[in-house]
């Protein structure tokens, strides 16, 4: 023994080691955060092995009932033997533990869940036979079988199994370009069609409430809905073609449980045999399923398909409150240190400004509702928009609202920023210039603010992080779940303030938590979880690095 | 420039100095200008600002006013029978009065006129000798007669509106919803008059309760046959299924008779204020039923003056001729059911001489001998008004459906109107954080229940349950958060090579940056079931990591110097990152076999079945684990700053005197750093106490006092997230959502500036050091 443990003790050794393990574990933890995050997150587009296998479990009457399972797995636990034979399978309880796994089988609409716990122990025959499909669909999840034939109009088509596949691929990308045809009509034409009735509607209603309604603006608007009438009318002939052309083809699968199932083309979004794909194959698949995450509309419920009205909306919610809160934030900042008198009023500004940064989200929120929504909100229609009420056009919850309201959180953010910057620029720049004649607001115009400039773009990216991640006032002031449409279109006026929009923030707490098939949405809440924390995460660091450079550049400044 | 070049050198300098002036001047106005705009719009963004506080507070200050109430009109109508009831529309356009004589008056409420006069169908010749009022929402009532007939019929309106202009229509009318049959509820023959009635109903279900002048009691129930051919059965005479039973062997003298809401008992009354409870459960098949319950209703010898239920017909409003009015209902106690008085109002020593309820609150009116009128809520235990505005002697008193307006008769026909401004009565500091004994409830409690399904509901506003539960969840959140953000802010600010520092402060401060919502997210669904699947191992990590970090630093102490010395100080918690990584695993594997062995292999199972500790998965550990995790990098922040930036000369004498880095650390930094660790534990605590959505997402929100680690909670920030969206603006319950939020607010707000304060006051400090 080199060192007795009362020594040791007393040389204060193991509270300094109690204090790294502090910083050990923090680390860890946010290491094994965002490492839970990227593999959890990334994993979801991996096109994986689809196993097909025999289950067999004992049962209460003593039957073997064997069932062929087919399907990914997704993971794998140990259960105490007590949980499985409180849970109606009679597996020997001497055993302690039994590892089960968590397969996705797919195929809601044949067996009613898309999910099912094996026992590992009485799973047999596991095999990976390389026809297998996998297939995407619009309706009911994933489905995983065996092709069996191809149909054109109910007619069968011959040929070998090689071919069959062939042709189930040339027809699938047939029927996708005909989907694509049938939702540009359905979402663009159709859709600007209803926005014009829309605002004949609201134009009618505008005449008769300021009495203007004369026979002559009535045939007008008469004509003009007419023409919009006819032309929906062409659409929708045009719609019943597509939809007849689309419904051509079928394709007969054989399910695990073997029924064999029609599957209409309509309904596939994607189908491969991943038991066949080599790596490059699947790598291909990956960011083909990356790419739709990323710019597709989402599907069942949001828990499938992509996220993009989502990513949009952030995008834009957070540009409008960048607009909103930069020259306010300045002109406060610039206000506060370079123009009031600095004295306790001033100081104790500073420190209720500083300190409205750590006021809870949700009462900015809460603000937002009442005042933005039902008071000005409320008043603005009263006086702008009486032709749509009673249905509100600002007095409720949309994307102006929900803007504002998080200008309102992240303005402290960007005044102590800037504030912080003006702060670092020396005196004797500032007095270099005026000793130059130029007066107090050249001096801020010319020389204080650019080099300010860093300083207010690390405040504007901090708060831009901040609103991005924000959730809880926006459940209150704009955020929904499923927007109708994006709220920057080709429809005038093109940029829709009053409109409800989707949040990255938000669609984790939805599809996380009010879904109604959660362990079929999860893995694409991680996808959405890891999008957001990458953006966030990369918005400050870039905040981090402006802040040095920051300081490294007026360095030799500070003498 | 040729042209120049034609000018006389002194015309050019001054036009030169011309050119100079206005430029000056310009230059001088565009510094005013901007100095001003820069002003207005400096102070207007800090103003918009506070805004918010000024704001909340706006929306919360009406909770606590006053009611108003204000003379509207005063008028006498053309009718002077004694009046039996007298009740207000909806709108308050118009009401109605019925007389002794049976017939129904309605007149409008401002101008006094006659609209419409009907007569309740009542034999000629009889004359009506008792009254009883189902309820006010559903205006049924029963005339007793002294034929010893019964008839029952309802008051209303029927509605329509004008096609011209919209505007409202009302056509009064009396039907006859159970029938136009009268019952006969007393003995045969005229002889024996009906001296005391009750009424209740629900639906096409009607019970009455009587007593004959000679004594009698005898019940009445009535419910509508639903036939296979209803459906055909149009237009003809709803039938009747009638059961009858006379309750022998109670004796009565002049007692009044009450039902409660859910026809389950029948409450006596004598003029003494004695109340006796009739089972009705049970009265129609025991053949000798007998008074179960027994209360004195009044207090000192005074004398009920009026009687009534509240909204909902839980609760029996008891006044007396001493000024008191008191709340009565029965409570479930061990041996049965008690009639117990849960609170009482007094304003004066005169008399109470009418008593109304409202119909949509647990609030009524009172009107005294003085002519005092006093608006109370029970739940609120509140008087929301009181002041002398009806003559001496008034005889009733009607409310409006919507308590805007209250209807007073003084003389029969004499009516005076008045206008109420009472929104939100049911709000008093003591409904909102102290005990109230809500109906049905044995006790008084801390109940946060803001809607249900039907009408006659009592909400329930106590915000003590909801900051329990912010209290709770920012305790446990504090009690992973702050010893390691606290241990590992010293560790850095203090002993960490300053390369690994530069590394490292980065990385936890980006913690500060991750989104709550996917914290949240994360504790819900995959923290919560991982606990709840390894909860012995959770424990084991909680035991085995410090103790490993313990042995490590011992076994490294034994190692041979040139191993020790190879390894840079400050680089210990880089050696530790793979001592922590084991013992982590090594807990979670060891878990298992302890886990068969000492808990019968499921940990959870053996907490709520052997224990019985209720475990719910989503609950306060999860909670402190996730929320812990978003307060570490404030806390970490803030005392790091505060001990890094402790002079260094301060360190160097300690050390040079010959303290250990430890003693150093300990007797010199920690003493100077700690108003600056003190501030930033009051910052994360500021920002526990108003996370909203890791308490939404990673608890069951259920606003419960439990103080219990595997319980859930609900919180002020979630509950108003939860809530908000659908509460009706500027209600009570809106108002109270606000008031939550006014409270964070402030909390937060208060705990930030202290903490500020502080930290200014050390930098102060050092740098004068």
């Amino acid at each position: 023994m080199k060192m007795s443990v009362s020594k040791w003790v007393n040389s204060g050794e193991p509270f300094v080691w109690l204090n790294a393990g502090a910083v050990a574990i923090s680390i860890i933890m946010v290491a094994g955060l965002l490492g839970l995050l990227a593999v959890r997150g990334m994993a979801h587009f991996w096109p994986a092995d689809v196993m097909q296998a025999t289950y067999a479990p004992p049962t209460s009457g003593g039957a073997i009932l064997s069932t062929e399972v087919i399907g990914e797995r997704v993971e794998t636990e140990s259960v105490s033997s007590i949980q499985i034979v409180s849970s109606g399978i009679p597996v020997d309880e001497s055993e302690p533990f039994y590892d089960r796994q968590l397969m996705k089988i797919g195929n809601r609409d044949v067996t009613g869940a898309d999910f099912t716990w094996v026992l590992s122990d009485y799973v047999s025959e596991v095999s990976y036979p390389a026809e297998v499909v996998a297939m995407e669909r619009r309706e009911w999840g994933n489905f995983y079988g065996f092709l069996q034939g191809v149909r054109q109009s109910g007619e069968a088509l011959a040929g070998d199994e090689e071919a069959l596949w062939q042709e189930f691929r040339e027809r699938l990308a047939r029927a996708l370009s005909i989907h694509d045809a049938i939702y540009d009509i359905e979402k663009n034409d159709i859709g600007k069609i209803n926005y014009a009735l829309e605002r004949l509607r609201l134009n009618q209603r505008r005449l008769e409430l300021d009495d203007a309604l004369t026979s002559e603006a009535m045939a007008d608007l008469d004509r003009q809905r007419e023409g919009f009438n006819a032309e929906y009318a062409q659409l929708q002939q045009r719609l019943v073609e597509l939809n007849e052309e689309i419904d051509r083809d079928s394709a007969l699968f054989l399910a695990a449980n073997g029924a064999e199932v029609e599957i209409e083309f309509a309904d596939i979004v994607r189908a491969y045999k991943p038991n066949q794909m080599g790596l490059v194959g699947k790598v291909g698949t990956y960011f083909e399923k990356l790419g739709e995450f990323l710019t597709d509309e989402p599907r069942e419920a949001n828990t499938e398909g992509g996220i993009f009205p989502a990513i949009f909306g952030t995008v834009m919610m957070v540009l409008l409150m960048s607009v909103f809160v930069t020259p306010f934030g300045v002109v406060a900042a610039v206000y506060l240190r370079e123009y009031a008198r600095q004295g306790f009023i001033t100081q104790a500004i500073r420190i209720a400004v500083n300190n409205l940064a750590g006021v809870p989200s949700i009462v900015y929120g809460v603000f937002g509702l009442g005042f933005f929504i039902y008071i000005i909100g409320a008043e603005i229609d009263q006086l702008v928009y009486p032709e749509a009420l009673p249905a509100p056009t600002f007095g409720t919850p949309g994307l102006l609202w929900a803007s504002l309201t998080l200008a309102l959180l992240t303005v402290p953010v960007v005044i102590v920023a800037t504030e912080e910057g003006l702060a670092r620029i020396p005196r004797s720049v500032r007095e270099g210039s005026l000793a130059l004649g130029a007066t107090k607001f050249e001096t801020l115009w010319r020389v204080v603010l650019p080099m300010a400039s860093p300083a207010m773009m690390t405040g504007l990216i901090l708060a831009v992080a901040r609103a991005a991640g924000e959730v809880a006032p926006l459940m209150l002031v704009g955020v929904v779940k499923l927007a109708p449409s994006l709220p920057l279109d080709g429809n005038y006026p093109y940029l829709h303030l009053d409109q409800k929009f989707m949040h990255l923030g938000f669609h984790i707490y939805d599809v996380g938590f009010q879904s109604p098939n959660i362990e079929a949405a999860r893995p694409l809440v991680f996808a959405t979880a890891l999008l957001l924390v990458l953006v966030i995460a990369g918005l400050n660091l870039s905040a981090v690095g402006l802040r040095n450079h920051l300081r490294e550049k007026y360095k030799s400044l500070e003498v | 420039m040729p042209e120049g070049l034609s000018e006389t050198p002194a015309k050019q300098s001054v036009l030169a100095s011309d050119r100079l002036a206005l430029r000056r001047r310009w230059r001088h106005l565009t510094d005013q200008i901007a100095k001003v705009s820069i002003a207005v719009g400096g102070i207007s963004v800090i103003a918009a600002i506070l805004l918010i506080f000024a704001y909340l507070a706006y929306e919360v200050v009406p909770l606590f006013a006053s009611a108003q109430v204000e003379p509207s009109a005063e008028f006498v109508l053309e009718d002077s029978t004694p009046s039996l009831h007298v009740a207000i529309e909806e709108q308050s356009e118009m009401a109605m009065r019925l007389g002794e004589d049976g017939v129904a008056r309605f007149f409008d409420l401002h101008s006094g006129e006659i609209s419409a006069e009907t007569a309740v169908d009542i034999p000629a010749g009889a004359t009506v000798t008792s009254f009883a009022l189902d309820s006010e929402e559903s205006g049924i009532f029963a005339l007793g007669l002294d034929t010893g007939e019964t008839v029952v019929a309802r008051y209303g309106y029927d509605t329509r509106f004008a096609q011209l202009d919209n505007r409202r229509i009302l056509t009064p009318k009396i039907d006859y919803p159970f029938g136009n049959e009268r019952y006969r509820l007393s003995g045969e023959g005229n002889s024996d008059p009906v001296a005391s009635l009750a009424i209740r109903t629900s639906g096409e279900n009607m019970l009455l309760a009587a007593t004959s002048r000679r004594g009698g009691l005898k019940l009445l129930r009535a419910s509508k046959q639903t036939s296979l051919f209803a459906a055909f059965d149009l237009g003809g005479g709803a039938d009747f299924e009638i059961e009858e039973t006379t309750l022998d062997g109670l004796t009565l003298g002049g007692e009044q008779l009450f039902i409660d809401g859910d026809r389950f008992w029948l409450f006596v009354i004598d003029a003494e204020g004695l109340a006796r409870l009739v089972n009705l459960r049970t009265a129609f098949s025991t053949p000798n039923p007998s008074f179960e319950v027994q209360a004195l209703l009044t207090e000192d010898g005074a004398v009920p003056t009026d009687i009534s239920f509240l909204l909902g017909g839980i609760s029996l409003l008891v006044a007396d001729d001493g000024g008191t009015i008191s709340q009565w209902f029965l409570t479930r106690r061990d041996e049965g059911v008690d009639l117990e008085r849960i609170r009482s109002f007094e304003s004066s020593d005169s008399a109470i001489i009418a008593l109304t309820p409202e119909q949509r609150r647990k609030s009524f009116v009172s009107v005294n001998s003085h002519g005092d009128v006093a608006l109370y809520n029970t739940t609120a235990h509140r008087q929301a008004f009181s002041g002398t505005l009806a003559t001496a002697g008034a005889s009733a008193v009607a409310v409006s459906p919507r308590g805007d307006a209250l209807l007073i008769e003084s003389a029969p026909g004499s009516i005076s109107v008045l206008e109420v401004e009472n929104k939100h009565p049911e709000v008093s500091m003591a409904a909102l954080w102290s005990r109230v004994w809500y109906e049905g409830y044995g006790e008084p409690d801390f109940i946060w229940q803001s809607s249900a399904a039907t009408n006659e509901f009592e909400p329930k506003y106590s915000l003590v349950p909801l900051s329990f539960g912010t209290l709770k969840a920012a305790f446990y959140a504090m009690l992973l958060a702050a010893p390691l953000a606290i241990c590992g802010a010293i560790f850095t600010g203090y002993f960490m090579a300053p390369m690994m520092r530069r590394k490292v402060k980065p990385l936890i401060e980006l913690m500060e940056a991750l989104p709550t919502v996917v914290l949240g997210f994360l504790a819900g669904l995959w923290l919560a079931p991982f606990v709840e699947n390894n909860l012995l191992g959770i424990f084991a990590v909680l035991v085995l990591l410090p103790l490993s970090i313990l042995m490590t630093s011992f076994v490294w102490m034994q190692l041979p110097d040139s191993i020790r010395h190879a390894v840079p100080d400050g680089w210990e918690a880089g050696l530790l990152l793979p001592i922590i990584l084991l013992a982590t695993y090594l807990s979670f594997v060891l878990a298992t076999p302890i886990e068969a062995l000492f808990f019968g292999g499921d940990m959870r199972f053996y907490i709520s079945n052997e224990l019985g500790i209720n475990y719910d998965q989503r609950n306060a550990m999860v909670v402190g684990f996730a929320m812990g995790f978003a307060v570490i990098p404030t806390i970490f922040s803030i005392a790091e700053d505060a001990i890094f930036t402790v002079p260094k000369h301060l360190t160097y004498g300690s050390l040079a005197l010959g303290g250990t880095p430890w003693q150093s650390l300990y007797r010199v930094v920690l003493p100077t750093a700690s108003p600056g660790i003190f501030s930033a534990l009051m910052i994360g605590m500021g920002r526990a106490v108003g996370e909203t959505m890791i308490v939404l997402m990673a608890t069951g929100n259920t606003p419960i006092m439990d103080a219990s680690i595997f319980e859930g909670m609900r919180t002020l920030a979630a509950n108003i997230a939860v809530e908000i969206p659908e509460s009706e603006v500027d209600s009570t319950h809106y108002r109270i959502l606000f008031l939550a939020a006014l409270v964070l607010f402030l909390f937060t707000f208060m705990f930030n500036t202290v903490a500020e304060i502080i930290r200014q006051r050390l930098r102060n400090k050092y740098s004068t050091i």
